[in-house]
């Protein structure tokens, strides 16, 4: 078995895989449950000044369902812990002591004013904890009230309370982002220069799951009304990834180190973020799906993966697939490829064909007797009757050899890499030199 | 230790009540108890939505399949109700006797794929009772055209006939020759396929379209000719069924305990208490279609003790589908092949009936079974029967086109026409076509 021991920025933990800081990790009761299950370590429920808030007393979450009623995405109200601060801390403080190997890092919420920082960062050192994060990512409720993601929309307030922190604690400091903006690289670096320790996104996403159309109101519904929550969950881990991405791939953020949340439901889905720079992972909305139980299938997954590669640690993988990552101009337009649909997989469902002929490139001919084939005059290798199929590897995309002629443009396919910025149809295009 | 009832599965001949009372209500229940709306959800979430579905393709009657489920998926069961009886107006009722594994179900793409089709009849089911049951009908009549078609016989070709016309906005005249409606679908269905009276409740459904005057006890040649009906109508259709039953042409097939596996399924349909049928206690059942499976399991349900099936050809050649032998043999029922009776024994009720082998070619093996019967039910086939008919194909009315016969302006469908599989579904099928022929021939409308 691989060896999955983490160091996050000088923190350690037995696996990558934290809790996110949310209701699974709101209490003792349940850290000591996700502890046994096998959990890393967990990011605290956001603690904040007392009085406590209050959250509401109706529903707080909305769901997003895929076929036989899987949760796909999950989007809530509900606002930082709604106990008070020294019930919090006492409890941090034995769970810690208790669990002495496990990474346990404390998410922190309170005004943006030096003071309540200064208050509350050497409460939470008191408790042995091995970390802060700073809760700029919340969109819903506290953001009304100046924190959260109001903090975390403005960069300039990202880095100056960042250095506030940094300036008042020993404990290293991460900074979580909200995907609630337009350039996540912006707040990145705001954190960066503030003196953070690393980042860790995303958090949820402005979101209304449904409406009622009985009521004709947002859902999760209280008393009629419905205010937008935030979305997290398997729906949003495309674009956690491609944030994630944007940050480990852009040099001047220094290689900040990344702790990868959004989505993450299986060790594929954690490998993948890995992959794309995040130093370990954060879950949340599997937790609170299926149980602190699917932690038992991350790690063997991981580390299966992880033999079948000949990885021995867990940094083998983060960010091997950064320098992949690229921008649309640099794609080889001399790549071709085609579809071909293999006839002893094909249940003759249609579904390729309907895409295809509708709403594509008329590129599958359909027989009488539902025999489906592609007509490599027509395919342009757009890849959509291979996300349509219900057969996995029933089509694929083969690419063409070099020296081949693509049937549907009557040209050669050149060997060589040749992509946009010298294309002759880009008006910008720089002179083959 | 023993019953004190007065009868079980071990006391000879045939008797009823070989059962505890309170166990006929198990053992004649629902054969597929409906979807609840989470089982619906969940079925309806595995249909790919086919391009040009081949389940549309297999069903006689061309019901959009892929649509009606995505309708269930959606949360709108009656708006698929609404697409399967549009095109079958017995969708319910086929819904419960189609045998969808070898229709809908085996052309499924996901019968391709892991062996599993979706349940498309149990959806089918679901929908419908979900409109049916709320008493709703959605279909109204066109203006009167004033013309008036006889329709005789009221099971599944001639009521989907009625209801066509009647919907065209012609009057229809319904006979048939027994005391109620529905033909097969209430006298010759096992009983466990349609439960609760639900082939009455869907004639009284489907005539709430208006339009449609039932005459019961009617039979061509006694009551009515078809003579007259051409002349008192604008048209006819034939949807009359095959009426009589093969005899079997061995020595000793007139002796007591040798009965029709159609009346005995009749008589259990009919039946105000099942317990009250009387069933032997070694039952053979010589044939190997729907009507002989029916029998054979109902007799076992019934508490016989064994009971043999007994077909002439290999079990591939059975008319009965490969679920319907599978059911039989899960009920303890035992399927004996290529073996044709030769000889019913017994003094002056049957006692034992004796078989040869034989092989695919009929020819005889020199091997002999016998077996004891108290009761023998016979199911192999039924004839036309009717005096005045149109011209014959072989053995049904001959029909071409969408039901059109001999004789001008009359038309025929179902089992008693030529062509097709001798299904209810195939029969709707075929008595809604004739209807749009029969509407086009009265009025010019092409629709």
């Amino acid at each position: 078995m691989a060896d999955l021991t983490s160091d996050f920025v000088g923190i350690k933990s037995p696996n990558p895989f934290w809790l996110a800081s949310a209701p699974p990790t709101d209490k003792e009761y349940n850290v000591r449950r996700a502890f046994d299950a096998g959990w890393g370590g967990v990011v605290w429920k956001t603690l904040g000044l007392d009085p406590h808030v209050v959250n509401v007393n109706g529903p707080r979450y909305g769901a997003i369902y895929g076929a036989d009623r899987r949760l796909l995405g999950l989007n809530n109200i509900e606002l930082i812990t709604d106990r008070p601060l020294q019930t919090n801390l006492d409890e941090i403080k034995v769970v810690k002591r208790d669990y002495p190997d496990r990474a346990m890092i404390v998410s922190l919420m309170v005004p943006c004013e030096e003071e309540p920082w200064k208050f509350i960062l050497p409460k939470v050192e008191e408790t042995g904890a091995d970390g802060v994060e700073l809760n700029f990512g919340c969109p819903h409720g506290m953001s009304e009230r100046g924190m959260g993601s109001a903090v975390g929309q403005v960069p300039e307030y990202i880095e100056m309370v960042t250095r506030w922190v940094k300036a008042n604690t020993r404990m290293p400091v991460i900074v979580k982002l909200t995907p609630n903006i337009t350039d996540i690289r912006k707040p990145a670096e705001a954190a960066l220069k503030g003196g953070a320790d690393a980042v860790s996104l995303i958090n949820t996403i402005n979101s209304i799951t449904s409406v009622d159309l009985d009521l004709f109101a947002p859902e999760p519904t209280i008393d009629g009304k419905g205010a937008h929550g935030g979305y997290c969950g398997p729906a949003v881990k495309p674009i956690a990834l491609n944030m994630v991405a944007e940050i480990a791939r852009t040099p001047d953020l220094g290689q900040i180190p990344i702790s990868g949340i959004g989505g993450i439901t299986t060790w594929r889905d954690a490998a993948e973020f890995m992959a794309l720079g995040a130093g370990n992972v954060q879950v949340c909305t599997a937790a609170m799906t299926y149980g602190f139980k699917i932690v038992q299938e991350m790690i063997s997954g991981l580390s299966d993966y992880m033999d079948s590669k000949g990885l021995t640690s867990v940094d083998q993988i983060v960010g091997r697939a950064v320098p992949n990552v690229t921008d649309w101009q640099h794609l080889n337009l001399n790549y071709v490829a085609k579809a071909k649909i293999n006839q002893d997989l094909c249940i003759s469902c249609g579904r390729c064909f309907a895409a295809c002929e509708d709403t594509s490139h008329q590129a599958i001919a359909m027989s009488e007797d539902r025999a489906f084939t592609v007509i490599d005059d027509e395919c342009v290798a757009c890849n959509l009757c291979v996300n349509v199929c219900p057969v996995e590897d029933c089509i694929t995309m083969e690419a063409m050899t070099p020296g081949m002629v693509d049937p549907r443009t009557g040209k050669v396919v050149e060997p060589e890499y040749a992509n946009w910025t010298t294309h002759p149809n880009n008006p910008a295009a720089k002179a083959a030199e | 230790m023993g019953k004190t009832m007065s009868s079980n599965a071990f006391t000879p001949g045939v008797v009823p009540a070989r059962l505890d009372g309170d166990d006929y209500a198990a053992q004649f229940s629902d054969l597929h108890p409906r979807l609840d709306a989470h089982e619906a959800l969940v079925a309806a979430d595995r249909c790919y939505f086919c391009h040009d579905a081949p389940c549309i393709t297999a069903c006689p009657t061309d019901i959009d399949i892929p649509l009606f489920i995505r309708q269930i998926a959606t949360g709108t069961p009656d708006a698929a109700a609404k697409t399967i009886l549009s095109q079958n107006i017995m969708g319910g009722m086929c819904a419960r006797v189609c045998p969808t594994e070898q229709l809908c179900e085996e052309a499924c793409v996901r019968e391709a794929a892991e062996g599993k089709p979706v349940l498309i009849g149990q959806l089918q089911r679901y929908a419908t009772d979900h409109l049916q049951e709320q008493g709703i009908h959605p279909f109204s009549r066109a203006a009167a055209t004033g013309k008036t078609v006889a329709v005789v016989g009221a099971g599944p070709a001639g009521l989907s006939c009625a209801h066509r016309l009647a919907m065209l906005g012609h009057d229809v005249v319904v006979y048939d020759a027994r005391p109620k409606a529905g033909g097969l679908n209430e006298y010759g269905i096992a009983t466990y396929k349609t439960v609760d009276g639900y082939a009455q409740s869907e004639v009284d459904w489907l005539l709430q379209i208006g339009g449609i005057e039932i005459r019961t006890d009617v039979a061509l040649g006694s009551g009515v000719s078809l003579a007259q009906l051409r002349k008192d109508h604008d048209a006819v259709f034939l949807g009359i069924g095959l009426g009589g039953v093969n005899a079997m042409d061995v020595s000793g097939a007139d002796k007591s305990g040798v009965l029709d596996a159609v009346d005995f399924i009749a008589d259990l349909r009919q039946a105000s208490d099942v317990a009250q049928v009387p069933v032997g206690r070694d039952v053979v059942v010589i044939g190997g279609g729907m009507t002989a499976i029916d029998a054979a399991v109902q007799a076992k349900l019934l508490g016989a003790l064994n009971v043999t099936l007994v077909y002439r050809r290999g079990r591939d050649r059975m008319n009965a589908s490969v679920f319907e032998q599978d059911l039989a043999a899960s009920r303890g029922v035992r399927i004996v092949t290529h073996a044709v009776p030769s000889a019913v024994i017994g003094n002056g009720a049957v006692r034992e009936i004796e078989f040869d082998y034989v092989r695919d070619d009929m020819t005889p093996t020199g091997d002999t079974l016998r077996l004891a019967a108290d009761q023998v039910f016979k199911a192999i086939g039924q004839t036309l029967v009717g005096e005045e008919l149109p011209a014959l194909d072989g053995r049904k009315i001959k029909v071409s086109g969408a039901g059109r016969t001999s004789l001008e302006h009359v038309w025929a469908g179902g089992d008693c026409a030529s062509g097709g599989d001798d299904l209810t579904v195939t029969a709707v099928a075929e008595g809604r076509d004739a209807a749009m022929d029969i509407h086009q021939a009265l009025t010019g409308a092409t629709a």
